[in-house]
C-alpha cells in the first residue's frame, strides 16, 4: 500500500508540477481570482478533513471491538466524502457558468479579466453583464490544468467512498469485517488519509496561492 | 457457489489446451507467455529496423516514403522498448523471482495474469495501428506539440497514447505484485542480503516502474485530453510551453533506461558466478550500486535536453550528475571482471553472451560519458552517434544479457538444453553483426549524419559506412534466425536437462526441470547467500531435487485458475479503442459506446474477480 501511495504521489506530483509551470501563463481569463470562492472551498475542505478524523475514530473503534461505533464512524466518513464531492460538482458548475458583472462607476476594483470588458463602458451603459464568461478545460491554461488536477483528485474520492462503503456492508455480514481483520480497514484508511492530504496541498497551492497576491 | 446472491461462474478446474493458457495464474506459465509474446514482438521490431537499414543502404533510395520512414523509426523504438525488452525482462521476473526466493507463486497470481493480458492488449493496440490508418510517426519520445492534433491529425498518435496507457497499467500492476512478492514471500532465512542478485535488481526495477510510469501516464493523459477533448496543455497558441512535455517525458524516460538495463545486469550477475565457479565478487557492493543507480537515475533526465537552452547552470548540474552515475556502473563492471578473475571459466553460450554484454556495455557506457559533457553533446545531439550509443547499451547490453538468460534458464523452463553448437554460432553472428552495424554509426554521427532522416544526398561521405551498417544488420538478423532454428529444433529434439544442469548456485536449481506447478514440495530454509551451492558443498541433502511425484503433493494448496483477469483485460482493450472510436447518434456526437461497453466488461471482471472463492469446493488442490 505504501508503494501504491508512493506511486500515486508521482501522479499528483506531475499534475501539480504542470499546474505550477503554467501558473500565470494563461493568455486570457477567467483566472483564479475571478472564479475561486475561498469560503465555499474552505467549507468543503473542512468537511473532508473531518472525514479523516471520523476515519481515525472508526478504526480505533474497530480495534477496541466496538463494531457499532466502527459502522457509525465509517458511514459518516462516507457521507462526508460524498458531501465533499457534491461541493466539487457545485463548484465546477459555478466555474463553467461564470458570469462577469460590474458597474461602470467602479472600474478600479476590477480583476485583470474583467478589465478586458471595461471598454464596454462607453457612456451609454451603467453596468456590464457578460453571460458567457465561463471557465472550461478548453478556455485557457488555467482551466486546463485546474480541471484535470482537481478532477483527478475528484476521481480518487468516489473510489475511496465506494471502498469504504463496501467495508461498511461487509461488516454487516457475519464474519465480514472483524477486529481481527483490522488490517484491511487500515489500508483503506491509509488511502483515505492520503486523498485528504493531497487535497490540503491542492487547496493551499491552487486555491490559497491563487487568490492571495504575492504568490 | 454464490456470494451476495450473485451467481458467478465457477473457477475452471484443470482446464486443458487453450483454456489452460487463457486462465492460468501459474507464474511460470505467465512467464512463458510473456517471453514468447515479447520475442515475437521483438522480431517485428527487428523487421522494422531492417526495413530502415535497407532504405539507408545507399544515398537517395526510395524504398519507403518519408512518411512511412517516420512511422518505422517510431514503431521500432516503441516496440523494442515497451514490447520487447521490458516484457522479456518481465518474463524473467515471472519465471524466476518465486523460484529464486523459494515461493510457490507470486503474491497476487490473478493480478499477474491480468498484467500479461493487459500487456498483450497494449501491444495489439500499438501494432494494429499499421492496419488502421497509419502508425505513430513522432518518435518514441513523442515530443509535443508535434504530437498535437494541429500538426498530427491522423490517428497514429492516438494509438500510441492509448497503447502506452494500457501498457502502463500492465507494468504498474506487475511492479506492485513483484514488490509485495519479494517483501513478503521470501523463504525463511532469506534476508534481503541473501537474495539472488537477479531478484535484487528486479526489486529495484519494480520501484523505478511504480515511480516512473505515473509521470509518463500524466503526460500522456495531458496529451490525450489535448487531442480528444480540446484542452490546452501543449497548445502553444494558448501559451503552452513545449518544454513541459520534454521534462515530463524524460523524468520518466531516464529511469526507464534503467528499467531496461537493471534486469539485464541482474541476469549477468547470475550467469558469471555459475560459469566461473566462484561467488559473485563484491555482492553487497553490486547490490548497493544497483540501488544507487536506481536513485541517481532520477537526477539526470535533463541530459536529454542539453540543447534546448536550459542555461549553463542547469546544464552543468546535469552534466555532473550524469558523469557521477557512471561510478556505480563502473563498480559493477569491475565486480563482474573480479568475479571471473581466477575462476575456472567454462565458455558456454550463456557465459559468452554475458562477457559480450560486459564488453559492449563498456563501449556504450564510454560514449555515454562522452555526451554527458554538455558542450560535447551539442555536437552529438540528434546524430547517429547517439544511435550508436543507445544500441550499444540496449542491444549490446540488454538484449545480449537477455539472450544469455534465455540460454541459461531454458533448461529450467523446458527441461531441454538449447543446442550448444548453434548457440555459439548464434552468439558470434550476433556479436559480429552488432559491431559491424552499430560501430560505424559512431563515425557517421561524428561526420554529422542526423538521425531520423529517411535518406541523404550523395557526396556527404556517408555512403560507405551506411552500406557497412546495413550489411552488419543482415548478419545480426542471421544470428537471430539461428536462434529461432535452435529454439524450434530444441523443442522437437533437444537434449534432456537435469534439475541442476550448470552446477548452479541459487534455489531455482534445487528443483526438477521443468519445475512442478507448486515449485517446492517443502519451502526451503535458507542459511546463506547462494544457499543451494552451500548445500551441495556441505552435502546437506535436505533440499535435493525432488521428483514431481512426491506423496506430499496433494497437500499443497494453490489457487484455481481464473477467467476474470482475461475478461478484465479484454474490457480495457475494448474500452481503449472506445475512447477513439465514438459514435454519432442523431444530434449527439461523440457517443463513446465502445468505451462504455469496455468499461462495463472491466467492471464485471473486477467484481467477479473480487467475489470468486480461492478454490472451488470440489477441486482437489
Amino acid at each position: 500500500m505504501w508503494a501504491f501511495l508512493g506511486s500515486d504521489c508521482m501522479f499528483f506530483g506531475a499534475l501539480i508540477a504542470t499546474y505550477l509551470v503554467y501558473k500565470n501563463q494563461s493568455l486570457g481569463g477567467p483566472l483564479p481570482e475571478d472564479v475561486f470562492d475561498i469560503l465555499t472551498t474552505s467549507t468543503s475542505t473542512f468537511v473532508l478533513l473531518m472525514s479523516s478524523m471520523s476515519m481515525v475514530l472508526a478504526y480505533s473503534a474497530l480495534t477496541r471491538g466496538n463494531m457499532n461505533g466502527f459502522r457509525i464512524w465509517l458511514l459518516s466518513t462516507c457521507i462526508m466524502g460524498a458531501t465533499f464531492l457534491g461541493f466539487q460538482v457545485f463548484e465546477f458548475n459555478e466555474f463553467v457558468n461564470h458570469e462577469v458583472h460590474f458597474e461602470c462607476s467602479h472600474l478600479e476594483d476590477l480583476t485583470e479579466f474583467e478589465r478586458t470588458f471595461a471598454d464596454r463602458c462607453d457612456g451609454t451603459v451603467d453596468e456590464v453583464f457578460i453571460e458567457h464568461a465561463g471557465l472550461t478545460p478548453r478556455t485557457n491554461l488555467f482551466g486546463t490544468t485546474f480541471f484535470v488536477l482537481t478532477g483527478f483528485h475528484g476521481g480518487h474520492v468516489p473510489l475511496g467512498v465506494i471502498w469504504l462503503l463496501s467495508m461498511f456492508f461487509y461488516s454487516l455480514r457475519k464474519g465480514g469485517i472483524t477486529p481481527a481483520k483490522h488490517e484491511e480497514v487500515d489500508l483503506a484508511a491509509l488511502y483515505w488519509h492520503f486523498v485528504d492530504i493531497v487535497w490540503i496541498i491542492i487547496f493551499t497551492v491552487i486555491y490559497l496561492f491563487g487568490v492571495f497576491p504575492g504568490f | 457457489m454464490t456470494t451476495l446472491g450473485i451467481p458467478i461462474p465457477k473457477r475452471p478446474i484443470h482446464p486443458t489446451g487453450v483454456w489452460d493458457w487463457l486462465t492460468t495464474i501459474d507464474h511460470k506459465k505467465i512467464g512463458v507467455l510473456y517471453g514468447v509474446t515479447a520475442f515475437f514482438l521483438f522480431l517485428t521490431g527487428g523487421v522494422e529496423a531492417l526495413w530502415m537499414r535497407v532504405q539507408l543502404t545507399g544515398p537517395e533510395a526510395d524504398y519507403v516514403t518519408p512518411e512511412v520512414y517516420n512511422q518505422l523509426f517510431t514503431m521500432h523504438a516503441t516496440t523494442m522498448i515497451f514490447l520487447g525488452v521490458m516484457p522479456m525482462g518481465a518474463a524473467f521476473f515471472n519465471f524466476l523471482i518465486p523460484l529464486q526466493i523459494g515461493a510457490r507463486d507470486v503474491a497476487f497470481p490473478r493480478l499477474n495474469a491480468f498484467s500479461y493480458w493487459t500487456f498483450l492488449a497494449g501491444a495489439l493496440i500499438l501494432k494494429l495501428s499499421w492496419f488502421l490508418g497509419g502508425a505513430p510517426n513522432a518518435g518514441w519520445f513523442g515530443y509535443a506539440p508535434i504530437t498535437g492534433v494541429e500538426y498530427n491529425p491522423g490517428n497514429g498518435i492516438d494509438f500510441w497514447i492509448l497503447s502506452l496507457q494500457v501498457l502502463g497499467i500492465a507494468s504498474l500492476a506487475a511492479a506492485f505484485n513483484f514488490i509485495v512478492t519479494i517483501i513478503n514471500l521470501r523463504a525463511p532465512g532469506m534476508s534481503l542480503m541473501r537474495m539472488p542478485l537477479f531478484t535484487w535488481m528486479s526489486f529495484v526495477t519494480a520501484f523505478l516502474l511504480i515511480l516512473a510510469f505515473p509521470v509518463i501516464t500524466v503526460a500522456l493523459i495531458e496529451l490525450m485530453f489535448d487531442r480528444f477533448y480540446g484542452t490546452n496543455f501543449f497548445v502553444t497558441s494558448a501559451g503552452a510551453n513545449p518544454l513541459l512535455w520534454q521534462h515530463l517525458f524524460w523524468v520518466f524516460g531516464h529511469p526507464e533506461v534503467y528499467i531496461l538495463i537493471l534486469p539485464a545486469m541482474g541476469i549477468v550477475s547470475e550467469i558469471l558466478p555459475t560459469f566461473s565457479k566462484k561467488p559473485l565478487f563484491g555482492y553487497p557492493v553490486i547490490v548497493l550500486s544497483g540501488v544507487v543507480i536506481g536513485f541517481m537515475g532520477w537526477m539526470v533526465w535533463a541530459h536529454h535536453m542539453f540543447t534546448v537552452g536550459l542555461g549553463p547552470v542547469a546544464n552543468s548540474v546535469f552534466a555532473v550528475t550524469t558523469m557521477a552515475i557512471a561510478i556505480p556502473t563502473g563498480v559493477k563492471i569491475f565486480s563482474w571482471i573480479g568475479t571471473m578473475w581466477g575462476g575456472s571459466i567454462s565458455f558456454k553460450t550463456p557465459m559468452l553472451f554475458s562477457i559480450g554484454f560486459i564488453a559492449l556495455f563498456i563501449i556504450g557506457g564510454l560514449s555515454g560519458v562522452m555526451h554527458s559533457s554538455a558542450a560535447s553533446d551539442a555536437q552529438q545531439q540528434d546524430t547517429y552517434f547517439i544511435v550508436a550509443h543507445i544500441h550499444y547499451v540496449l542491444f549490446g547490453g540488454a538484449i545480449f544479457a537477455i539472450f544469455g538468460g534465455i540460454y541459461y534458464w531454458f533448461p529450467k523452463m523446458t527441461g531441454k538444453f538449447l543446442g550448444e553448437g548453434l548457440g555459439q554460432l548464434n552468439f558470434w553472428l550476433m556479436f559480429i553483426g552488432m559491431n559491424v552495424t552499430f560501430f560505424p554509426m559512431h563515425f557517421l554521427g561524428l561526420d554529422g549524419m542526423p538521425r531520423r532522416v529517411y535518406t541523404y544526398s550523395e557526396g556527404m561521405g556517408w555512403d560507405y559506412w551506411n552500406l557497412v551498417a546495413t550489411v552488419g544488420s543482415l548478419v545480426l538478423a542471421l544470428g537471430v534466425l539461428v536462434f529461432l532454428y535452435n529454439f524450434f529444433k530444441t523443442l522437437i529434439s533437444g537434449e534432456e536437462a537435469p534439475g541442476d544442469p550448470w552446477d548452479g548456485r541459487t534455489l531455482e536449481w534445487s528443483i526438477p526441470s521443468p519445475p512442478p506447478h507448486y515449485n517446492f514440495v517443502q519451502i526451503p530454509t535458507v542459511a546463506d547467500l547462494d544457499d543451494w551451492w552451500r548445500r551441495k558443498r556441505e552435502n546437506d541433502s535436505s533440499l535435493a531435487p525432488v521428483a514431481g511425484s512426491s506423496e506430499d503433493e496433494h497437500d499443497i494448496h494453490l489457487p484455481d485458475p481464473s477467467y476474470w483477469p482475461l475478461v478484465t483485460a479484454v474490457g480495457l482493450f475494448i474500452g481503449a479503442y472506445g475512447l477513439l472510436y465514438t459514435l454519432n447518434i442523431g444530434t449527439f456526437t461523440g457517443f463513446p459506446l465502445f468505451a462504455i461497453v469496455g468499461g462495463s466488461i472491466t467492471l464485471v471482471g473486477i467484481t467477479a474477480w473480487s467475489l470468486e472463492p480461492v478454490n472451488e469446493p470440489d477441486s482437489d488442490h
